[in-house]
């Protein structure tokens, strides 16, 4: 009879949400089938959209200097790789003379070819923008979607990509003149925005009440060694802002960033953040950043990421979790300890925990005081669920899963070392200690736009 | 609706029914037969038939139904070129509709269509569309120059658009800033210098990189990626500048940035602010570890790269690079990688016990990996090698198969490096002797087994018990075995004696393998004619081996950090591997089995002495030195830019003077340049062959020329531990016919780690000329120690300067050049247009730079013609046409030679940059 501690070296996920029930950004649950190929030459000559089997949806070429069978080409490396997924994203074929970039999202691949030394970085980042509007333009992006817009797909293409060159990819302001409503009386013209120094918002938004809604997230990588010691963690923050404002509003964000403080030359009120690298959106004037940490932008109208941010400063986990897993011939025993290293004023709601499972585990029977417990048998975990985790409590549930004599998959124990993961949310607390100091909205008609800060 | 259903139909009659529908006349079933028509057209079915039919409905005020027009033109226009042509009357009136969207689309359309004929009339709509009062249209035009260049530069020229795109640089929106920067880019490529990047233009362009989109960004910084500061001053603003784009969302905006960054850090004096900008750099790389795992991977790459140069940026934030339970295959392995390379005496027992946490993952490839990573670490960091023998050691203990056998691979190599250090490992290792099924571990094992023969008890019955199943072993463990065996023999006091006559003869007489036979027949002489001298050889102190983890050569680093981002900076291969347009440049790796043959029998009579198991290794030669190279001569021999109006002043009398030296035929007077006029050769010279790769001799070399006489200074460094005597160089047979005057090399000793420089007199005899080697002189040196390595150096730009400053004649007589020049013919030709400054005064420009270059003006006639000539090593003769017109910058370059083609392209180069500067 073993013992087998775990976690030994596990990643603990911690979800600090705001109020917003809408937590789940981009989670794409479609099912792709999709391919997509970019040539570039300097940069892109062709793009295509195979399905999963490599056949072609959509091409477009960009340059036309790419051999029609390229794509056979492609499609064999692509295809046959899928199966093994140590596949590095880039390739290159050093007969041919080509090399390609591919992503994968879901079952999808995207995929840009070049001739040249091309910038891979951007090859990538951009075929991850194309899903993006397309996911703006008809939600899930799958084969089935893909034929079913392929006119809107190309005439995208040809807005998004010229000759191989990335140009307007702000889905917010393509939608204003590639649509597929028909316009019989009047021609839609380009909007100003798409060469406009402010590319991303058009002029002339309305709306009925001005309000502006900004979300703290933050996850938290912990990994912890056999003897219950924090090897390493770090905090991975994000900014979502759904702004629903009229005009040309500007933006002004202050945080308890640790380095406005001392560049503005105030002291600060109560505790700074050192935030260790922050990422904009590219509304955000990077160069007024740099001389006095003013976090200055004209929004996008709708939903986007403002910022994100990292910290490695050592941090207790405010959720600790224990999961006790043993093995026995006919059974494995769980025995989970949760704990809440905050202090008792805070309360975490819509706790999840979820502990990994042998694949071949059944039978479940679990038993808490509190909280309920799920087996989810497609993903192998144990999804325990709290309402409310108060400061400083401490639960525990106990169970035990019935496992075949035979063991159907080689190993079960490495199973059960998937990381441990718990999702939760404290209304207005950070892990990060971050938080809004003021949003202050300025637009020349003058009206009052309503702030709903959520971290 | 959805689309879809186009998809659907496979009517036999489609083709028919769909031409009824595009004649009809309604708009609507215009549209779906249209629709159908791509949908075909994108599945691969051929519908190039209804051409015409399309045609027709171009003309159109539907916008949806001329946008699919357009798209089936786009990819049917090269199949019906005579058709096309019908279409350019509804561009060119779509090209002045009064929505700009039309306009826009008729353009890009336009350009798409790579077809001269149709060129020809986008011309005229281009001249109006980049002056086009909308920056949606100007933003188009500009990018549509880009498109014409590539169908016929000629016209872009003529109608002075790169003069316009320059314009567009300071337009009002910065969407047709940016792409006007990415056309002319786009044309510097064939066409260097179109971009000529001014630092009031750099500087005016950084700044308005806050108003761009993110790509235009990207093409900004790309481009200014090429300019060189032209000082600490300037290459701080640049920095400051760029600075705050490290905190874009965009990936490919940060790694861009960084690479500009890197590249101006060069030029930075102050050792502060070198230090801040090091400083800021870290944390957005590491940011950048957390992007999707496909941009992961790029930035983990050019990570990679950089902290070989810069390793103190991360060397605090490791921790990052701790692989994550959800990594997929390719990241973790570039962050264990990674991993190792920020290893320090600090932070190496953290990354060995995260190594050691690898090793009990599922991934067997990955396992195997971090094993290695920890093998790698102990090779790495002496103060680290014991945590990390005490991990494998527990990692042997966990008896699983392949943990235990990569562990014991590792292990040899450690005790390889440390000898005596660790035999406590021993019988460790040995209790999983039976569990090893893999050759490479049971070799390894047996190596052990064999180096420490006196420490271990039982070591005759543990050989005797290998030594049984002699047959049933791989061939590289049986010659392991051989070695083990003598090994024992030799320490032990004979013990072992019968078995190891029986392998060796068994070996000798019935191997097929000839490694294995020779192996056994050295052995069994050497141990017939003198044990002492056996000992000596068989037990001799082995090599220090190192760090085996891929290391690049400077040069190809540097290249690389300039192209950060970039596919080349991902594969870590040179980036011209990349251009498919360029022809295949030559392997250097290619040294002629045949020629290594001949010469392994003339040179090495020793051939015993070298390790069976090593194979000759030959060195790649970096391509990308050439360039910087050049640039240095360049500068150094005073050719100075000079502003346009001060030499077209002086040109008159420059002129002059050149006549007064060509009419008195008198080279002699002006022997061109001598040799201490470039940086001293030995600083030159480039490296050939990694000490890595020729056991411990490290050898550069670079072509130089004294007096008149072309000679090869080879610079060996002695890494090795040991004296290296005899050294012998030879060269195969190449393009220019040179061998070295004698092959014995004047260095009668190298000790360790000294290095010398030899200067090699080369003289050329005719019957080594071999145009089929191309234009790489292949080399082989010879020493006591080294035995025979092979490497090679190749004939670019820098070193063609060397062999055409060698040539006093290179001047043709009119008649000798016109026959020459008809002899050659067209085959051995190459036209390239090129533009020279403005205001210059021709030809006396062209004299003017070419004649340091030894390239004599043979005559130049009135109607815009000039002729020169140039030699190499007295029969390559390479002849120059140079055709000019009043109205343009641009000249027309017509190069033959007698030579190869790839020298062709090389001279060209050469002309080129000393005509465009």
């Amino acid at each position: 009879m073993a013992w087998v501690q775990i976690p030994l070296s596990a990643f603990l996920y911690f979800l600090v949400g705001g109020l917003s029930s809408e937590r789940n950004y981009g989670g794409e649950k479609g099912r792709f089938g999709v391919l997509l190929f970019l040539l570039f030459l300097v940069k892109v000559s062709a793009l295509y959209i195979l399905d999963a089997r490599g056949r072609v949806l959509i091409s477009r070429n960009y340059r036309g200097d790419v051999p029609v069978d390229v794509i056979s080409q492609v499609k064999l490396k692509v295809i046959e790789a899928e199966d093994d997924s140590s596949t590095k994203p880039i390739l290159h074929d050093e007969q041919r003379g080509y090399s390609l970039a591919f992503i994968k999202v879901a079952d999808i691949f995207l995929v840009a070819v070049t001739r040249t030394n091309a910038n891979a970085a951007l090859m990538l980042s951009f075929l991850y923008r194309v899903v993006l509007v397309f996911r703006e333009y008809f939600k899930d992006v799958e084969e089935e979607s893909i034929r079913d817009n392929f006119v809107l797909i190309y005439e995208l293409l040809d807005e998004m990509m010229d000759f191989g060159f990335p140009q307007s990819t702000e889905s917010k302001v393509l939608q204003e003149y590639i649509t597929q409503e028909r316009h019989v009386l009047e021609s839609p013209r380009p909007p100003i925005a798409v060469t406009n120094a402010v590319s991303w918002r058009s002029e002339g938004v309305k709306h009925q009440r001005n309000e502006v809604f900004l979300d703290v997230i933050e996850k938290v990588n912990l990994l912890v060694g056999a003897n219950g010691n924090l090897l390493y963690s770090e905090i991975l923050g994000q900014m979502k802002m759904k702004s629903y404002l009229s005009g040309m509003p500007e933006l002004k964000l202050g945080l308890n960033d640790k380095l406005q403080f001392e560049a503005t030359g105030r002291p600060g009120q109560g505790r700074a953040v050192e935030l260790e690298d922050i990422k904009f959106h590219q509304c955000v004037r990077l160069s007024r950043f740099e001389t006095d940490r003013t976090i200055s932008f004209i929004p996008p109208d709708g939903e986007f990421e403002l910022m994100s941010y990292r910290l490695s400063t050592p941090m207790r986990p405010l959720i600790w979790v224990d999961a006790m897993i043993e093995f026995h011939p006919y059974r494995v025993n769980y025995t989970i300890n949760v704990r809440a290293q905050f202090k008792p004023k805070y309360t975490a709601n819509s706790v999840k925990i979820h502990i990994p499972t042998p694949p071949d585990a059944d039978t479940p029977s679990f038993k808490s005081a509190s909280g309920r417990v799920k087996y989810t048998p497609e993903k192998d975990v144990v999804v325990w669920s709290l309402k409310h985790l108060h400061g400083g409590q401490e639960l525990v549930v106990r169970g035990y899963f019935g496992l075949p004599s035979i063991p159907s998959s080689e190993n079960r124990e490495q199973a059960v070392r998937r990381p441990i993961s718990v999702e939760f949310e404290i209304p207005y607390f950070t892990v990060s200690g971050l938080q809004v100091r003021y949003l202050k909205i300025i637009e020349k008609s003058g009206y009052r736009a309503l702030p709903w800060i959520t971290n | 609706m959805p689309d879809s259903k186009y998809f659907s139909t496979t009517n036999r009659g489609e083709l028919f029914e769909l031409k009824q529908q595009l004649n009809s006349h309604s708009n609507r079933s215009k549209r779906d037969a249209l629709k159908q028509v791509i949908a075909s057209m994108t599945v691969g079915k051929d519908v190039s038939s209804l051409f015409t039919d399309v045609l027709n409905c171009m003309q159109t005020v539907d916008l949806e139904l001329k946008k699919l027009v357009y798209l089936y033109l786009i990819n049917y226009a090269k199949t019906q070129p005579d058709l096309a042509i019908l279409a350019v009357n509804t561009f060119v009136k779509d090209a002045s509709d009064p929505n700009p969207l039309i306009r826009t689309l008729a353009l890009r359309t336009m350009g798409c269509i790579q077809l001269t004929r149709i060129s020809e009339y986008l011309c005229e709509p281009l001249r109006r569309a980049l002056k086009d009062a909308d920056p949606y249209v100007r933003k188009t035009a500009a990018i549509c120059v880009a498109k014409l260049y590539e169908v016929d530069p000629a016209l872009v020229s003529e109608y002075g658009f790169i003069g316009v795109l320059k314009e567009l640089i300071l337009d009002s929106s910065p969407m047709v800033v940016a792409n006007a920067i990415a056309a002319l880019g786009e044309i510097d490529d064939s066409l260097p210098g179109t971009l000529e990047l001014r630092p009031n233009l750099v500087s005016g362009l950084l700044q308005c990189l806050n108003d761009c989109s993110e790509w235009g960004q990207i093409f900004i910084i790309d481009a200014v990626s090429s300019y060189v500061p032209s000082g600490t001053e300037e290459a701080e603003s640049i920095i400051e500048r760029l600075l705050p784009r490290l905190q874009h969302a965009n990936a490919a905006v940060v790694l861009s940035s960084m690479k500009v960054i890197v590249k101006n850090l060069k030029y930075i004096k102050s050792v502060e602010f070198a230090r801040m900008v090091q400083k800021k750099l870290g944390a957005p790389l590491v940011t950048l570890v957390s992007a999707e795992p496909e941009v992961q991977y790029v930035a983990l790459r050019n990570i990679n790269l950089l902290v070989r140069k810069y390793p103190e940026i991360l060397q605090n934030e490791f921790k990052a690079f701790f692989c994550k339970y959800n990594d997929p295959p390719y990241i973790k392995e570039e962050k264990l990688e990674i991993l190792v390379r920020l290893a320090n005496d600090d932070n190496a027992t953290k990354i060995i016990s995260e190594c050691k946490e690898y090793a009990a993952e599922v991934d067997v490839g990955f396992v195997r990996a971090s094993i290695r990573a920890i093998g790698r670490i102990a090779l790495k960091i002496e103060a680290a090698a014991n945590k990390c023998v005490e991990c494998l050691l527990d990692l042997v203990r966990t008896r699983v198969v392949y943990v235990v056998q990569e562990s014991i691979v590792v292990m040899k190599d450690i005790m390889r490096r440390y000898p005596n250090e660790f035999e406590g490992a021993i019988p460790v290792l040995c209790e999983n002797l039976e569990a090893l099924d893999e050759p490479n571990a049971r070799a390894s094992l047996i190596w052990i087994i064999g180096e420490y023969a006196d420490r271990i008890e039982n070591i005759v019955e543990l050989v005797e018990s290998f030594l049984e199943n002699f047959q049933d072993e791989s061939v590289q463990v049986q010659q392991q075995l051989l070695t083990c065996a003598t090994k024992v023999y030799l320490k032990c006091n004979g013990s072992c004696k019968v078995s190891l006559e029986k392998i060796l003869n068994d070996s000798m007489k019935n191997s097929d393998n000839a490694d294995l036979r020779d192996r056994a027949f050295f052995y069994s002489r050497l141990l017939q004619t003198d044990k002492e001298l056996a000992k000596s050889v068989v037990l001799s102190r082995k090599p220090r081996i190192v760090n085996s983890q891929q290391d690049l050569d400077d040069s190809l680093l540097n290249t690389l950090l300039d192209e950060m981002g970039s596919l080349a900076s991902v594969f870590h291969r040179s980036p011209h591997v990349f251009l498919a347009n360029s022809k295949p440049l030559p392997q250097v790796s290619v040294v002629d089995e045949e020629w290594k043959e001949q010469n392994s029998e003339v040179l090495s009579d020793d051939i015993l002495e070298l390790s069976l198991s090593d194979k000759q290794q030959v060195a790649d030669i970096n391509h990308g030195i050439g360039k910087s190279s050049v640039d240095e001569l360049f500068d150094l021999r005073g050719a100075e830019p000079t502003s346009s109006q001060k030499s077209s002043e002086q040109n008159n009398d420059l002129l002059s003077l050149i006549d007064d030296l060509f009419s008195n035929s008198a080279t002699q007077k002006n022997t061109a340049v001598s040799s201490e006029h470039y940086e001293s050769p030995e600083k030159r010279v480039r490296l050939l062959l990694p000490a890595s790769k020729a056991r411990g001799l490290e050898i550069s070399g670079v072509f130089t020329i004294e007096g008149d006489k072309v000679q090869y200074i080879l610079k060996l460094q002695n890494e090795s531990n040991e004296t290296m005597r005899e050294n012998a160089i030879q060269f195969n047979k190449n393009l220019l016919g040179m061998i070295p005057s004698r092959s014995k090399l004047d260095v009668d000793q190298l000790k360790p780690k000294e290095s010398v420089i030899c200067k090699i007199d080369l003289r050329y005899v005719p019957s080594e000329k071999d145009s089929k080697k191309g234009l790489i002189f292949q080399m082989a040196l010879k020493n006591d120690i080294c035995g025979v390595v092979y490497f090679g150096d190749k004939l670019d730009e820098s070193n063609l300067i060397v062999f055409l400053q060698a040539e006093h004649i290179g001047k043709l007589s009119k008649q000798a050049f016109l026959d020459e020049w008809n002899n050659i013919g067209s085959s051995h030709e190459v036209v390239k247009r090129i533009s020279v400054p403005t205001g210059v005064s021709l030809p006396g420009y062209f004299v003017e730079k070419l004649y340091p270059l030894k390239v004599f003006q043979v005559a130049s006639s009135p109607s815009r013609l000039c002729y020169f000539s140039a030699r190499v090593m007295e029969e390559i003769f390479i002849l120059v046409e140079l055709h000019w017109t009043d109205k343009s910058n641009d000249v027309e370059l017509s190069l033959r030679c007698n030579s190869v083609v790839e020298l062709l392209r090389i001279f060209e180069h050469l002309i080129e940059r000393a005509l465009s500067k």
